[in-house]
């Protein structure tokens, strides 16, 4: 048993060695090599590898940016947001919000880089407590970050409630969350994300669960939030066609990396990973065309990232392949044009 | 055999007994699909289209207050059938479902093999051999390696879960196929891949779809014509070749202006205002409220237009 936890020891202990950089001044928040990884358990006791849902992601994020994250399920996508929420430790690797690391912090500091960071969860209804009006509901960040008054509360509330559009407010506050629309709901989520005026807000799939024509709506809203308050962004999603009205920079995700990095109009004109073409060419607009065509799909499905492929995780499906390169080593990241970085060795 | 008339749905209604009245979730549907063609009903949720599928199907719940129309097919009106009649000469004979989620519906202690076959043991009565050799068959169609049928749907991920929900639908050989939502819980790469599957079929097996969705971007990639469904109606009948271009409706045109696309720089816009509720929709045209080239004729229910063969529901082309 001693030797199953030492080699298990010794199994984290490998991915620790950190990347000490400089962060420039107008970073708000710095990932550095991040890690999450997985114990899997067998019989309850002895380790049976690790699940590696994020394996060395590094970005910096400016003040007031809007990024997004693309990647399908299973990619590490929801690994690397609970991580910056602080939900996750982290397995290696840093995330520095303001010059602090954020894994060293115990619960007051956590607390404190709480109120500084909004989420804004996926499926409105289900991040809301049935049991409670939209009045405690919104209520609530302040009664735990604040020493405000019940009046006090309720003009802050007022104040964003006017911000997201949902007038005249006093009607909303005494209702329960079933008995508002899919778009009200997360307009009162988007809502209370905003009540600690954060400067960071973390958006998974905010719009997955929403209408067409309402989707377009929350985005804009969200943009339009976005601009006003000066708040950095993280947009999470799987649809490529909703990023390019939100965000400047698009990250691709693929198997716990990040395969490309760029500006929006960088990754759709010039998509460079093989992954990426592969999901632009997946994202259909609409147009009766596409009933008589076929899709070119990669073959296969997305690695198990309890043993991730050796080499660059994509080379399995890949149709661009280098033999005996590809399988065997890691592709660093290169600069294909400015602020264009790719994860493949097609650029070396 | 093409330009027959496979199926003919008239005046179809589907209300539900709820505590608060009636909801009206299926409001006079008229739509008339071909052999080997495929219709994509659009629409939001809550405007009546699963309804729609479990009223073409019969598959309904206890609150039923009113279910009348007729469903012709292949020239019989089968709302005569009593519901043994239905059950054992038109469900899963002739039409059979992809029921929403059909991929997490998968029952988890049964085999996926005895559950792709079991349509086939129940309604054709064939031996298990047989019922196995024809799901084989299928799964090659939907691109499953065979020996999947042995494994349990929780070792199949989501994609290949559906497509073994898609060759159960097949596995009767059915000339009409309903699709509820097929890929919406999806990855895009995985959505094309089900989307690839379904084109084959329609290909290879000449098979007739009801693709019921609220994505319209990929209900471009099977459609023959376009049906838009709003408030319990049929707004808009098309062929897809014009709706991609210029839908009628002033419903469906708010509806692919609300559309993000990838390769367009066109912002999109979105539709102010909810559709009405069905337990009392408005008296005349039920998207009014919220549509831009509303006039006083509105308030009154618009009829359906014939324009060269594309119906609309609307006072601007009256």
């Amino acid at each position: 048993m001693a030797q199953v936890k030492a080699k298990a020891k010794n199994k984290i202990a490998a991915p620790m060695a950190r990347i000490e950089r400089e962060i420039p001044e107008d970073v708000l928040l710095s990932i550095q090599d991040l890690r999450v990884w997985f114990e899997l358990r067998k019989l309850g006791f002895g380790n049976a590898g690790f699940v590696h849902a994020v394996d060395g992601v590094s970005f910096d994020l400016h003040n007031s940016e809007a990024i997004a994250v693309v990647g399908e399920s299973g990619c590490g996508k929801s690994s690397l947001m609970k991580t910056i929420l602080g939900l996750y430790r982290p397995t290696g690797g840093k995330v520095v919000f303001e010059n602090k690391d954020i894994s060293k912090f115990n619960t007051q500091t956590l607390k404190w880089y709480r109120s500084d960071v909004g989420y804004i969860q996926q499926d409105p209804y289900g991040a809301m407590a049935p049991f409670l009006n939209i009045e405690k509901i919104m209520e609530e960040p302040m009664v735990i970050n604040t020493k405000k008054s019940h009046e006090e509360r309720l003009d802050r509330i007022r104040k964003v409630f006017e911000e997201v559009k949902m007038m005249p407010y006093d009607d909303f506050l005494p209702k329960f969350p079933h008995m508002l629309s899919g778009g009200q709901q997360q307009r009162v989520v988007i809502a209370r994300a905003m009540m600690l005026e954060p400067k960071l807000i973390v958006a998974d799939e905010p719009v997955s669960m929403l209408d067409a024509s309402v989707r377009v709506e929350i985005l804009k809203l969200l943009r339009g939030l976005q601009e006003k308050h000066k708040m950095a962004v993280i947009y999470i999603t799987h649809d490529l066609s909703t990023v390019r009205y939100f965000s400047r920079r698009i990250f691709v995700m693929y198997a716990g990396n990040i395969v490309e990095k760029a500006a929006v109009k960088d990754l759709l004109y010039n998509p460079s990973h093989p992954y990426t073409l592969a999901l632009l060419a997946a994202t259909s607009d609409p147009d009766a065309k596409n009933a008589r065509t076929f899709k070119d799909v990669p073959p296969g499905e997305p690695p198990n990232l309890i043993n991730p492929p050796t080499g660059c995780r994509f080379h399995p499906r890949c149709p661009k392949i280098i033999k005996g390169l590809c399988e065997v080593e890691i592709p660093p990241e290169f600069e294909i044009e400015k602020d264009h970085l790719v994860k493949c060795w097609l650029y070396k | 055999m093409k330009d027959e008339t496979l199926i003919s749905v008239e005046d179809l209604k589907l209300h539900f007994r709820v505590a608060k009245g009636v909801v009206r979730a299926v409001d006079g549907v008229n739509l008339k699909l071909g052999y080997n063609e495929a219709v994509v009903i659009l629409g939001e949720s809550g405007c009546g289209k699963t309804s729609l599928a479990k009223a073409i199907l019969r598959l309904l719940p206890r609150n039923v207050q009113t279910y009348s129309g007729k469903v012709i097919l292949k020239g019989v009106d089968v709302m005569q059938y009593s519901e043994e009649e239905f059950r054992e000469n038109v469900r899963w004979i002739e039409m059979s479902l992809v029921p929403q989620a059909a991929m997490n519906s998968l029952n988890p202690v049964l085999k996926v093999g005895d559950q792709v076959t079991e349509p086939l043991l129940v309604h054709s009565g064939v031996k298990k051999e047989e019922a196995y050799a024809q799901a084989k068959k299928m799964f090659q169609h939907v691109g499953v390696p065979e020996d999947f049928l042995q494994r349990y749907a929780f070792e199949l991920s989501g994609g290949m879960r559906q497509r073994a929900a898609i060759a159960m639908s097949l596995v009767t050989s059915p000339d009409l196929i309903v699709l509820d939502e097929p890929t919406s819980a999806l990855d895009v790469l995985t959505q094309a891949n089900i989307f690839n599957v379904l084109k084959r079929i329609k290909q290879e097996l000449e098979t007739s779809f009801i693709l019921i969705t609220h994505d319209i971007s990929t209900s471009s990639e099977l459609a023959d014509k376009v049906g838009v469904m709003y408030a319990g109606q049929i707004v808009e009948w098309n062929d897809a070749e014009a709706f991609f271009r210029k839908p009628l409706h002033p419903y469906s045109q708010k509806l692919m202006a609300s559309v993000p696309r990838l390769r367009a720089d066109k912002e999109p816009d979105f539709i102010v205002g909810q559709p009405p509720s069905l337990l009392d929709p408005p008296k005349g045209c039920r998207f009014m409220e919220r549509c831009p080239s509303a006039f006083d004729k509105c308030s009154q229910e618009p009829p359906t237009i014939n324009k060269d063969g594309r119906l609309v529901k609307c006072w601007l082309y009256a």
